[in-house]
């Protein structure tokens, strides 16, 4: 069998597991967003944190909830990694930098997971598994309740409440989250991927002496690193470490998890505004878009261009001989797709193209499928603004799921898509134009320039992955990117729940004929058309600069 | 103002109360729980997947290592042991930077673009040394029978396996150099290669750590 068979035949095992987990998992997490019962050890949890998971909240106080446990969070666990040094369980490693550590809290709480240090080196089991791993789950659960306060403006008329975020962060970690991972876990360790709490040991070699590892929970991260669309991987190689991901079939299990909830959220959201058909126009949406993407990658870097890459006959630099290109690329795709940014191979050593395609993915804006609940509200907020493009051209005020699309609705949509290209063009052209953040590059020429446009991409759109050439453990670049994640992640939120509560006070229109049908085909291409239109004229030039330059020119 | 200074207050006690007790969750519970499972279940899988050869613990099978000789004065990289199966360059492997008490290994890539100068020069330079290395009398190797994974340093710094193809190459080499017939190292390299999983997934590879610990024992029994 050719490896580009093999590869076509990973991505259709991957398509049919994720088909047959749609309809279950989805209906299921809209019965756990939708249902009044509490579980056991839920109530216990709202009583420890004196919350009425009752009480029915409007966008402000939604909002309040989010912002209150994410600032709480990034404080905890940046005093977590200041305290390092001092704490028990900590491999005796030295505490971490205050930029460094501001950084990794903004980075882990903003579900972006970018990380300028190196796992392995830096980090103890304490900090790790403690905190780390604990914002894996509660970044993504965080996620996933905006995304269905969302859905709940869409489905609810004449009232302002959108439901209860703790009540809604509880349920998204205790009962969609916590069981997948910790399945996920078990069968990664079964491929390969430890599992201990040991410490630093030596390990005898094959040719004598020894060398030093260090041992840790890692299949337990690794599940929720890629379940919660996070990333952040618990060695420096993230998911191309033999620890992390030990052969081929984890390889498809880890991108599986990536891909799943997101995909299933949109049969999450049809059932939940009361029309499946309309959660399967979005997953076509995403689906063309994935499929498209993950050919692209697959055809450029099987056909290598690029000098070092035709010397050797082939684009394995950076990848690992267990997954191959096929194996590689498709992961490459799921992760900058979706908001997760592991890697199990070395983006900045693709082909040019394969570079590009990877940037492009973030640029879309992470939607197709996107991150853990930010891939749907960004979706949806993609789906207005397609509705509001046909509804200018028909001259109709513009109507999505029986909502009109008002002045307040479209100001809201427009910020929301604004915000991250400002932070992406801005920041790099403030790098670019500064003396000493390029001196960061590995690379020169068109490639050095995408490191940065990469790292702010990246962090700007909550994804964490990197062109790694680029030194980013500097002052400016920790607190930079920092900011980016953050902004990146919140104030999108504001503007999410914001719309949420505007949509939900309204009365629903009745469809007419006039009606555009937002749950036919032609919608999902002209969504498509959307989507590839507004990212395309915002970063062709930035493009053109650096991936593009590269990919032509050779 | 005081009252929404309480407010404020009020709220962020009851986040940090939410992430204490999903701390322990999530952060306590679950990595308890599923390493329980784990080293009850598959303890050899969660403690490494360690490869123990005459009674020693020799590495992971999942982890490569470097086969070289020992460093000679003046020499800033070792050169291979041409006795023993070769792994993939790792050019983008590190040492530790920070928390120096300790010498560990960096996993890491080269993350040079395709169009990097100095990774053409490691690329080009990599591949004259594998033809040359590998070349016996009357059977010279020709730069374009060189597969792409013999050159170019993996994602981790540490795949354990390369290509068949690169694993048949050596063949010739190994068996001149262990003074074996060449058959049955080639035989030896056909029980090692593992296809794809399933007959599609991954890709087919030799592990070299267990290629060369069956050597050795060929070359001990010998």
């Amino acid at each position: 069998m050719s490896p580009v068979l093999a590869g076509v035949l990973q991505v259709l095992a991957l398509v049919v597991a994720l088909g047959l987990a749609y309809r279950p998992l989805g209906d299921y997490m809209a019965g756990v967003y939708s249902s009044n019962k509490h579980l056991r050890v839920e109530k216990w949890m709202y009583k420890a944190v004196g919350a009425d998971p009752n009480t029915q909240m409007r966008w402000p106080a939604y909002l309040r909830g989010v912002l209150a446990f994410s600032a709480v969070s990034v404080l905890f666990l940046y005093l977590l990694q200041r305290l390092q040094g001092a704490l028990p369980g900590s491999l005796g490693f030295a505490s971490i930098d205050p930029d460094q550590a501001f950084n990794t809290a903004a980075s882990f709480v903003a579900n972006t997971n970018w990380q300028s240090y190196s796992g392995e080196q830096a980090m103890g089991h304490v900090v790790q598994t403690g905190g780390l791993a604990v914002q894996n789950f509660v970044s993504a659960a965080v996620g996933m309740a905006v995304a269905v306060a969302l859905v709940r403006g869409f489905a609810r008329s004449r009232t302002g409440e959108l439901g209860n975020f703790w009540s809604d962060l509880v349920r998204g970690t205790v009962r969609i989250l916590l069981p997948i991972a910790t399945v996920g876990a078990l069968v990664l360790v079964a491929c390969g991927a430890i599992q201990n709490f040991a410490g630093i040991h030596e390990v005898g070699q094959f040719m004598g002496g020894s060398q030093q590892w260090n041992g840790g929970a890692v299949a337990s991260q690794e599940a929720i690193k890629e379940l919660g669309t996070n990333g952040g991987g618990y060695f420096n190689a993230n998911s191309s470490h033999p620890f992390e991901n030990p052969n081929g079939l984890s390889n498809l299990l880890e991108i599986f998890l990536i891909l799943v909830i997101p995909f299933a959220m949109t049969r999450t959201f049809g059932r939940m505004v009361g029309s499946l058909k309309q959660g399967y126009a979005i997953l076509a949406t995403m689906g063309i878009i994935w499929l498209g993407f993950t050919s692209l990658m697959m055809w450029t870097e099987f056909a290598h261009h690029g000098p070092a890459f035709e010397i050797a006959g082939g684009a394995m630099e950076g990848k690992e001989t267990r997954f191959g290109i096929g194996g590689s690329s498709i992961f490459a795709v799921a992760t900058t797709l979706t908001s997760t940014g592991a890697v199990n191979s070395f983006h900045s050593s693709y082909t040019g193209f394969g570079g590009g395609i990877t940037m492009l993915g973030m640029q879309l804006g992470e939607i197709a499928p996107g991150g853990v609940g930010s891939g749907l509200y960004g979706m949806l907020v993609m789906a207005i603004i397609a509705v509001f493009i046909a509804g200018l051209m028909v001259g109709r005020t513009p109507e999505y799921l029986g909502k009109k699309i008002g002045t307040r609705e479209i100001k809201l949509a427009a910020c929301y898509i604004l915000i991250t290209p400002a932070l992406v063009l801005c920041f790099t052209a403030a790098a670019m134009a500064l003396p000493t953040p390029p001196h960061s590059m590995t690379n020169t020429g068109a490639h050095g320039f995408s490191e940065v446009l990469y790292a702010y991409t990246s962090g700007a759109n909550n994804n964490g992955s990197a062109f790694a050439g680029l030194n980013a453990d500097t002052q400016w670049f920790n607190t930079t990117i920092g900011l980016a994640m953050l902004l990146g992640r919140f104030l999108p939120m504001v503007f999410i729940l914001a719309l949420a509560g505007s949509l939900a006070e309204q009365k629903p229109v009745p469809a007419t004929v006039g009606t555009l049908g937002t749950h036919k085909p032609l919608f999902s291409g002209l969504l498509v058309g959307t989507i590839l239109i507004i990212t395309g004229l915002t970063f062709f030039p930035a493009l053109a600069l650096g991936p593009l330059a590269e990919g032509l020119a050779s | 103002m005081n009252n929404s200074v309480a407010n404020t207050a009020r709220l962020l006690w009851a986040g940090l109360r939410a992430l204490l007790v999903l701390t322990v969750v999530c952060g306590v519970l679950y990595p308890l729980a599923v390493t329980g499972v784990a080293q009850g279940v598959f303890p050899d899988q969660a403690n490494g997947s360690e490869i123990t050869a005459n009674g020693k613990v020799v590495g992971s099978e999942l982890i490569g290592q470097r086969y070289d000789l020992p460093l000679k004065k003046g020499q800033e990289t070792a050169a291979p042991d041409l006795k023993w199966f070769q792994p993939r360059p790792s050019n983008g492997l590190g040492t530790n930077s920070v928390n120096t008490q300790y010498k560990l290994i960096l996993s890491g890539a080269t993350n040079r673009s395709g169009d990097n100068k100095e990774l053409i020069d490691w690329v080009t330079a990599a591949k004259a040394a594998v033809v040359k290395d590998n070349s016996v009398p009357g059977h010279p190797v020709s730069p374009s029978d060189v597969p792409a994974d013999a050159v170019t340093s993996s994602g981790s710094g540490l795949d354990p396996a390369i290509s068949p193809a690169y694993a048949q190459l050596q063949v010739r080499r190994v068996a001149e150099r262990n003074h074996l017939p060449v058959a049955q190292v080639e035989k030896l390299v056909e029980q090692h290669t593992d296809g794809r999983i399933l007959g599609f997934v991954g890709e087919p590879r030799v592990n070299v750590l267990q290629l060369n610990i069956a050597l050795k024992q060929l070359v001990d029994g010998a």
